[in-house]
């Protein structure tokens, strides 16, 4: 049996915008992803709970609060604490660029920013879980 | 150690990952299942179905609440929560969104939710939820909460796989011959009309309540003088008459009494050896499902591919009846 790639996509912290998060969460739908959806300010630990409760491939944070720095690393740690450090990390939403290399070395796998295609992510997300998986 | 041995000692990343084994059906999973399967049929599982946007996730979220931080007296239960949404029957994608409206569970660990794609089936739960299902049972949670895709009338399948089903209703959502028709609310043992807040509740639980009616007159309390009761005189605690519930679930009201029900009812399916009784129901199905698949796929192995496309072009052009297909891919059974 096809083996479905299972997204989680988050947004933690406090602000309130979620309609970069609900569009991501419909492209992976649409390039046939099952995708969890989990609302508004969640908590890092929130997030890590739910990502290991559902056993994910991926977890995409959207961030649009400026608080990416410390959210991430958080989100991160916690996930390697649970033994999920083979979880793939995207982050989406306003991300300064100075920032992308450290986020990028603290193993985020990509930084998506405002205007990239959809359906690059989908195809990017796909083939990076694939060669993880082999 | 196996995934297996690390489930039973409680261990949420195996399980999470044995989960995901036996939703994709691999051999590993079904390896799994053969040694857990020995630790079920302790749980207690509750289904709650109804149409989209009733208030499903809401009302689990609340129950699950409940079962966690009991009234004095009553031991806190460890929950796990299965919710199946639609995938596209176009992608075979999914937006599974019920954790949204669960965030209160957050960080409890007696807690376990699972959010399912319902990966094509079309009865309200996907293929492998009785499995995933079966795992949680073996992983020691005393409450297994199973919450379908938003159901239209005929997505039953909930009934045969939980102890107790809950259908959760909300104002406006029909008329009386709604009520009455065959399909989900005949499968409920309580009836959760959610919302309760909302204009119309009364006529929606005076509707369900006539449709419980009209469906088990024999074991409405007799009244009247003329007409004996038709069957033998029914023991009070032989039947199981609905409750009908007013909640808001959003809010909480009317959570505790929806919890009481679920107790009282599996108090009442023990009793009367209803439990051991459905037990076997739904063991029986599972079986002819499994039996089914596999018979399927054995006689998809000894038929050509070319033999197989030969007879469904003679089917299109009509030289072949769908009988006579049959008869030529798998040969009809004698009379």
């Amino acid at each position: 049996m096809d083996r479905k790639i299972r997204v989680l996509i988050a947004k933690p912290g406090l602000d309130g915008h979620d309609r970069g998060a609900k569009v991501i969460t419909r492209a992976l739908r649409d390039a046939g992803m099952e995708v969890i959806y989990t609302g508004l300010r969640q908590t890092p630990e929130m997030i890590a709970e739910a990502a290991l409760q559902e056993d994910v491939d991926a977890v995409g944070l959207s961030i649009l609060s400026g608080a990416h720095m410390a959210l991430v690393p958080r989100v991160m740690e916690l996930l390697r604490a649970n033994g999920q450090e083979d979880v793939l990390v995207f982050v989406g939403g306003i991300i300064p660029e100075e920032d992308v290399p450290p986020l990028l070395e603290m193993g985020v796998h990509a930084v998506y920013g405002p205007g990239t295609p959809t359906g690059a992510v989908a195809e990017d997300i796909q083939k990076s879980v694939a060669a993880r998986a082999a | 150690m196996d995934l297996a041995d690390s489930v039973l000692q409680g261990e949420r990343l195996a399980l999470a990952r044995l989960i995901t084994q036996v939703e994709n059906q691999t051999t590993a999973g079904r390896r799994a299942l053969d040694r857990l399967f020995p630790h079920t049929g302790k749980a207690h599982l509750v289904g709650v179905t109804g149409s989209p946007g009733a208030g499903k996730s809401s009302l689990v979220n609340k129950l699950a609440l409940a079962f966690r931080h009991p009234a004095t007296g009553e031991p806190p239960r460890r929950v796990a929560i299965v919710a199946v949404d639609p995938s596209s029957p176009f992608t075979g994608g999914a937006v599974l969104g019920d954790r949204v409206r669960m965030r209160d569970l957050a960080g409890d660990p007696g807690i376990f939710i699972r959010s399912m794609a319902s990966r094509g089936a079309l009865g309200g739960l996907s293929a492998s939820t009785a499995a995933v299902v079966q795992v949680l049972d073996a992983a020691g949670f005393d409450l297994v909460l199973i919450e379908t895709v938003g159901a239209g009338q005929s997505e039953v399948d909930i009934a045969r796989l939980a102890h107790t089903t809950i259908v959760v209703e909300a104002p406006g959502m029909g008329d009386d011959i709604q009520a009455i028709k065959a399909g989900i609310l005949e499968i409920a043992d309580i009836l959760v009309v959610n919302k309760a807040d909302k204009t119309g509740v009364e006529h929606t639980e005076r509707a369900l309540r006539a449709m419980l009616e009209l469906a088990r007159p024999e074991k409405m309390p007799y009244t009247g003088s003329q007409h004996p009761p038709q069957h033998e005189e029914l023991d009070e605690n032989e039947w199981w008459m609905p409750p009908v519930l007013r909640v808001i679930a959003t809010e909480g009201a009317g959570i505790r009494e929806v919890a009481q029900a679920i107790r009282d009812h599996g108090e009442f399916l023990r009793h009367t050896g209803l439990w051991v009784q459905r037990d076997r129901e739904r063991l029986e199905s599972e079986l002819q499902t499994l039996i089914r698949s596999v018979l399927m796929y054995r006689w998809r192995r000894g038929v050509s591919e070319d033999l197989y496309q030969d007879v469904l072009t003679r089917l299109v052009e009509r030289s072949l009846s769908p009988y006579q297909a049959v008869d030529e891919l798998v040969g009809m059974p004698v009379e």
